[in-house]
């Protein structure tokens, strides 16, 4: 539990329609877990927006092959970013409802 | 009901509004009016009571949405996870409230927010952000008419109600109870998905009313509805209530015997068989039926399947629900047609918004060819199930050889694909519609297996008088001339060929109409479930022999 800098981190989607919206939905419901404020980028320098929200990820329109970067701030900033760079490596899997709360 | 000479203003006479009748039966009881959801409807309070009504009513939304959700699966899952995701992010609701702090009433704020976003997924160049400006509509609505107090699922209707409404979705019809009820539309079309949910389900239906106007449009009214004449009368004097209880006892009558009639065999006065097919647009109104009232399945809209949930079906799901239909008609033919959205028949996220003119727009099999991944699903689900029984498949609204042609490709690539998955299936027979002129001007230069006839577009396309509008609803009439010699055309060509035809559209239910389509040359008719019994007695008493020499 560390409160203090921020937490990076960057992944490769692979995802074969991109950031759409069954993965936008998975991603932002993840981040949505954390307290962490929690930030994703298409680009290195950014724009930085909000992961929690669904109406921004999707506006980022991150095709395949994309590097998405996360960067979060807050106590569980570490867990965070580790979540969300396992799903999108593990290219969004198909989770049924009992384990999303793992 | 003695005509009294007009003297003073008679006192409370009974309102009667007349319409185009849609399904035929009769409903008595308390009128329920469905008002018309135009914006501004509710009166707008204070900055802090509209910021209360908007999130009372997202929060309506986000319920109904997650019930719906629980009972979905796959694409219909997601797709309702991403509704529900919206509604909940601050980022959309966060611009209506504010514009709200700002003075503008509720419905405004929210329709100018995701109106917003919907323009902005409209604009993009990736046809999958696009399609997704139709969940984004849905939504829209969604929490518009939370707004306005109108609840979206479920519809309790009082015993014998007359539901009166501007028109009503499929979703909603599914919704409620019937029995013993009835609908009243005020504009609405007779072949509308509902018309057809309503026949099959024998829920009386008026549509084309008009406006109630005067002071008996109040819910709460006594109400005669009669699907036959297509009428409604709100406030029946005894005159009234007693001229429909004689209407209603004479039908009931005669639908007994039409019921004791249908399991018969179809046959002319002068021996002529008859082939009578059933229409079905949703497999649950199959579990009611006996299949011994028909010869098999002359259609099978396959729009609810893709209609009745927010998702498309996957390939299992249309599988399952083929093999079911297979598996109810025991051995008899099953006629299923693919995909025929578009027109009057929008499918979110599929079906193409803001055309023009639809019913001359990307529909039917034109739709199938430029979405050519939906179709694929489709055509692998029906070659798999047609290793359970006699199926055949038909293509809707097509209008030159070369779709026929580029179907059989699809065809062959859908076989292809499970052949090296080493799935069982069969290459059914492949017919096409006829149902633009063009098909019927010109069928020996299409390649199908076999015709049916879709009367209902072949007359409004013959007539160029939309279906949908009742201005000019009485010129879309089968009979007419023009259409009855396309319908003898095509049987002729499809007879010349040897193949078969037969008719599936409303005109095949229609006791007025069978005997100029038999005249034609027709010797097989699909129609309602509901027709089956009527139209069976209409058959024994023709002698198409006398009409061929009279």
């Amino acid at each position: 539990m560390t409160d203090g800098a921020p937490v990076n981190g960057s992944v490769l989607l692979t995802h074969e329609v991109g950031l759409h919206a069954r993965p936008s939905v998975k991603l932002t419901k993840l981040a949505k877990g954390f307290s962490s404020k929690i930030e994703l980028a298409a680009a290195e320098g950014g724009p930085w927006i909000d992961a929690k929200s669904i109406v921004k990820v999707m506006a980022a329109k991150a095709p395949k092959h994309t590097v998405l970067h996360f960067r979060a701030e807050g106590p569980d900033a570490e867990a965070a970013v580790a979540a969300l760079i396992d799903l999108v490596e593990s290219d969004f899997p198909e989770q049924p409802s009992e384990s999303a709360a793992r | 009901m003695s005509a009294a000479a007009p003297a003073a203003p008679a006192p409370a006479r009974p309102a009667i509004l007349s319409g185009r009748p849609a399904s035929p039966g009769f409903a008595a009881g308390p009128l329920v009016v469905q008002a018309e959801r135009t914006g501004g409807r509710r009166r707008a309070g204070s900055p802090v009571e509209e910021r209360t009504a908007l999130q009372a009513a997202l929060a309506t939304a986000a319920a109904d949405l997650a019930t719906l959700a629980a009972e979905a699966s796959g694409d219909a899952a997601d797709i309702l996870e991403f509704q529900i995701a919206l509604i909940e992010d601050d980022a959309l609701s966060g611009p209506a409230l504010e514009a709200i702090a700002g003075g503008t009433p509720a419905e405004r704020a929210w329709s100018h927010a995701i109106g917003v976003l919907i323009a902005d997924y409209e604009a993009t160049e990736d046809d999958y952000f696009r399609a997704r400006a139709a969940d984004l509509r849905d939504l829209s609505e969604r929490v518009a008419m939370a707004l306005s107090g109108e609840a979206q699922t479920g519809l309790t209707l009082p015993e014998g109600a007359v539901l009166f409404a501007a028109d009503l979705a499929p979703s909603r019809f599914l919704s409620a109870d019937w029995s013993g009820r009835g609908i009243a539309l005020s504009a609405g079309s007779a072949t509308s998905h509902v018309a057809m949910l309503a026949r099959a389900r024998g829920v009386p239906m008026v549509t084309g009313l008009g406006s109630l106007g005067g002071a008996a449009a109040a819910s709460g009214t006594p109400a005669l509805l009669d699907g036959e004449a297509g009428s409604l009368v709100l406030d029946p004097d005894a005159a009234a209530t007693a001229a429909f209880a004689a209407r209603r006892h004479a039908s009931e009558a005669a639908a007994v015997h039409a019921a004791a009639a249908a399991t018969g065999a179809a046959m002319t006065a002068d021996g002529v068989a008859i082939a009578v097919h059933i229409n079905v647009a949703d497999p649950a109104e199959l579990d009611r039926l006996d299949p011994a009232i028909c010869d098999g399945i002359g259609l099978v809209r396959t729009e609810l399947l893709f209609h009745a949930r927010d998702g498309l079906p996957d390939e299992a799901e249309q599988t399952a629900v083929y093999r079911r239909i297979l598996a109810w008609a025991a051995g008899r033919p099953v006629t299923i047609r693919t995909l025929d959205a578009g027109g009057d028949k929008p499918i979110p996220g599929y079906t193409l918004d803001g055309e023009q003119n639809p019913f001359l727009g990307l529909r039917g099999v034109r739709l199938s060819l430029a979405r050519p991944e939906v179709f694929a699903v489709q055509l692998r689900a029906l070659l798999a199930a047609a290793t359970d029984g006699d199926l055949k498949v038909m293509i809707p609204m097509v209008s030159v050889p070369a779709e026929m042609a580029r179907v059989r490709t699809a065809v062959a690539e859908a076989a292809a694909t499970l052949s090296a998955r080493g799935a069982a299936f069969r290459v059914p027979p492949i017919g096409m519609m006829v149902e633009v002129p063009a098909a019927a001007l010109a069928l020996d230069a299409f390649d199908t297996d076999f015709v049916s006839i879709g009367s209902n577009d072949l007359t409004q396309y013959t007539l160029a008088a939309g279906r949908d509008e009742p201005t000019v609803a009485e010129l879309a009439d089968t009979a007419e001339p023009a259409v009855l010699r396309l319908i003898a055309m095509t049987v002729a060509a499809a007879d010349a060929r040897g193949i078969p035809v037969s008719l599936c559209g409303d005109a095949g239910g229609d006791p007025r109409l069978v005997p100029p389509l038999l005249a034609a040359g027709l010797r097989s008719l699909s129609m309602a479930p509901s027709a089956v019994g009527r139209v069976k007695q209409t058959i024994a008493g023709l002698s198409l022999a006398a009409a061929a020499e009279g």
